[in-house]
């Protein structure tokens, strides 16, 4: 912990006033674009000010799980590439890597967003398996917010392959969509000195007590948690950084309406 | 002997490769090398020609510690002998004890009340071995350690722009802004006023940084802070 | 059957387009990207800086590191696994010695200079452009250099001496000769070369002089992208 940087941040907050002089909850400039890259199946560009991911979805095939037979699958994985930041290392996903993709994965699987049964071809046998890879460009903070609205980006921006034979014909892509209903977005709050932030940069990320990352669908549930930093939450934390991620994400959820 | 020729111009930028002048009547100096007749660029940088003498400015690169130069240095380290400072370059600082205070320090003394981890000070470096290990001293004129504010980094590069001449630029800054300001020959740059002024100020530190080499620059970043505080 | 017209109607001798920037990555102290055809690379560099382990130092200059890795949608194909592969590990290899004879680090005894390079779409060619994109971020972290490092594929498609194959013409179903390099545009000498494929020695000469003549005109699209980046704007 940079305790001088902690110290100073802190000052500023008992002002009121961000170390980059935003508001509490304000982005930074967003943008999300889709299509980006032409051997996906599906892929988006997030940028959050100086923060940038690239995401793509691949299709493969393979049999299902032996406990869910007519299911198909989907992972997400993440890669802090060692370009997007000098505090990053090449080698395999660190711990950081994996909690977020693990905290994307929960926001997509437990609001359904993909309806597995679908992912079905002949039942035992033949299921499609999605692959969400997110990867890194530049960190200047709140990468798991780039990363969950990179993901549902591309998952909207995704088209089934032609499968033929129990083979992919990846240079045909067909017209079907994965037929994406619901949009899980991950809103990250981080609390600092007893106060609330959103979409917080490099610095403030070194200095955080606690965060909360909370996943929402456009309907106003709550389809994931991740409670993190060293300090604990009362319930009333909780209640106010759920309200500013319910607010957030419905401002983030209009950059989507682009994308079709 | 064929005519010499020059391809480039005053404070054009150049890029490593280009052929800067035909012949031999001109003379490479840095950031340039002779090949055969040619003489070409090996830095990224603006072009100066002094006369016959072609040298370039770069305008890019991390900072190579330079005896004699004052910087801004981070505590990264405390052991027996004194403190290892990160000098925002690729090498690691030794501060001894013998130089770290006019007082005298004795053995086995908590060296971290002096300077712990994690603090920035103002140092200046007294010698640079040919393996780049780098001595500093804290025993001189406005030497100290940077308590509290805010520390800015800029290309080193880009630290004489900050200056201005004759330290123009910086004063202006801090007359404008209210801040005390230190620049190191680094690239560090330590900010200290109220959270607003500071914020200002290092809005019109990365300008300059960005902008360095237009023309008029201290009127355009006074107007840049005036407009800014309106 | 002889290659009469390329499959993408381009002239044989003819590049795909070029897309270059240079400081695409704010975090690195060099960076750029560089597309050519359906091949984007993002080239990164940190440093000079500290290198650890120690017995990797070189107590006489610094050490120069780069790394190729393919994003895992970025194939034509099936997804690439993440991590090391023996054919990136041998691409990060030839890499570094194709910029090895430009970049002078002899004021930086002990330290490294790290290069990262990424691919978020590949379409034939990736090594190459990898290479180009490296010499521009390289230029644009202030290294000292005797020149860029332009790098193209040349190679032989039935009896058409080509330029800059794509992937389909990689993967044509004649004779096939593949042939990277990489050139110090000012020398004119060669840093990179490799080959897939079968030739006569005779073709392979005349198709790295090609090579040489092709270079030029990569490098002056280096050469503009890295002044873009550093000329002053609206001053």
């Amino acid at each position: 912990m940079d305790y001088a940087l902690k110290d100073h941040i802190k000052e500023y907050l008992k002002n009121d006033i961000r170390y980059d002089k935003r508001k509490f909850d304000e982005f930074r400039e967003t943008s999300i674009e889709t299509g980006v890259v032409k051997n996906a199946e599906g892929s988006a560009r997030v940028r959050i000010g100086e923060t940038e991911v690239i995401v793509g979805v691949k299709f493969e095939l393979g049999e299902p799980y032996p406990d869910l037979q007519d299911e198909g699958t989907m992972s997400v994985n993440v890669e802090l590439l060692a370009m997007s930041s000098p505090e990053f290392e090449p080698g395999p996903p660190g711990i950081q890597a994996i909690e977020m993709a693990r905290v994307v994965d929960r926001g997509i699987r437990e609001s359904k967003v993909i309806d597995t049964k679908k992912l079905c071809i002949r039942k035992g046998e033949l299921v499609w398996m999605i692959n969400i890879d997110i990867c890194t460009i530049n960190d200047a903070g709140n990468l798991l917010d780039a990363s969950g609205i990179g993901a549902l980006a591309a998952l909207l921006d995704a088209k089934f392959p032609v499968e033929k034979n129990g083979k992919i014909d990846y240079k045909k892509k067909t017209s079907k969509k994965l037929g994406i209903t619901k949009q899980p977005l991950p809103i990250t709050v981080i609390k600092i000195n007893d106060k609330f932030i959103v979409d917080p940069i490099h610095e403030e990320e070194l200095v955080l007590e606690s965060r909360l990352t909370v996943t929402t669908t456009e309907d106003g549930k709550i389809c994931a948690l991740q409670k993190g930093g060293d300090l604990p939450l009362s319930l009333d934390d909780i209640s106010k950084m759920i309200d500013i991620a319910l607010a957030k994400s419905k401002e983030i959820r209009k950059l989507f309406k682009v994308i079709k | 002997m064929s005519e010499s020729k020059l391809n480039v111009s005053e404070k054009e930028i150049v890029v490593p490769g280009e052929i800067l002048a035909t012949g031999m009547s001109y003379l490479p100096s840095y950031g340039t090398y002779r090949q055969g007749q040619n003489i070409l660029a090996s830095r990224t940088g603006l072009m100066r020609i002094e006369g016959k003498v072609l040298k370039i400015i770069p305008v890019s690169g991390l900072y190579l510690p330079k005896r004699g130069d004052v910087i801004i240095g981070k505590v990264v380290d405390v052991n027996f002998s004194g403190w290892s400072v990160n000098t925002n370059s690729a090498y690691v600082a030794m501060l001894s004890i013998k130089d770290a205070s006019s007082d005298f320090i004795p053995k086995g003394a908590d060296l971290t009340r002096f300077f712990g981890i994690g603090d920035y000070i103002l140092t200046k470096i007294t010698n640079v071995t040919s393996q780049n290990l780098v001595d500093l001293t804290m025993k001189g004129p406005g030497l100290k350690k940077l308590v509290s504010g805010r520390i800015v980094k800029v290309n080193s590069n880009k630290v004489p722009r900050i200056i201005g001449k004759q330290g123009s630029m910086v004063s202006m800054i801090k007359n404008s802004t209210g801040c005390n300001i230190i620049v190191g020959q680094n690239g560090l740059i330590w900010v200290k006023g109220s959270p607003k002024d500071e914020i200002l100020a290092v809005k019109a530190i990365n300008k300059i940084e960005k902008e360095s080499h237009f023309s008029g620059l201290t009127e355009r970043i006074k107007k840049f802070i005036d407009t800014y505080k309106r | 059957m002889s290659y009469k017209k390329r499959i993408d109607g381009r002239k044989f001798d003819e590049l795909r387009k070029i897309e270059a920037k240079v400081g695409v990555i704010p975090n690195a102290d060099g960076s750029a990207y560089f597309k050519i055809g359906d091949t984007e690379a993002y080239a990164c560099v940190y440093g000079p800086k500290h290198l650890y382990p120690k017995f990797l130092q070189n107590p006489t200059k610094g050490v120069l590191r780069c790394n190729y890795n393919m994003m895992p949608f970025s194939g034509s194909g099936d997804r690439v696994r993440p991590g090391p592969s023996r054919r990136s590990k041998e691409i990060s290899l030839v890499t570094e010695k194709a910029l090895l004879p430009v970049v002078n680090l002899d004021d930086f005894p002990n330290a490294v200079v790290d290069v990262f390079i990424e691919f978020p779409q590949t379409d034939a060619g990736s090594r190459c452009a990898g290479i180009c994109a490296a010499s521009m971020a390289l230029a644009d972290a202030g290294i000292v250099m005797k020149d860029l490092v332009a790098a193209v594929s040349v190679g032989k498609v039935d009896d058409a001496l080509v330029v800059d194959l794509n992937y389909n013409e990689e993967s044509f179903e004649g004779e096939v000769a593949d042939i990277p390099v990489a050139v110090i545009p000012s020398t004119g000498e060669f840093t990179l070369l490799q080959m897939d494929g079968i030739i006569d020695k005779d073709r392979l000469l005349k198709a790295l002089d090609t090579a040489k003549k092709v270079a030029e005109k990569i490098v002056k699209i280096q050469r503009e992208a890295l002044k873009n980046k550093f000329e002053i704007k609206g001053a």
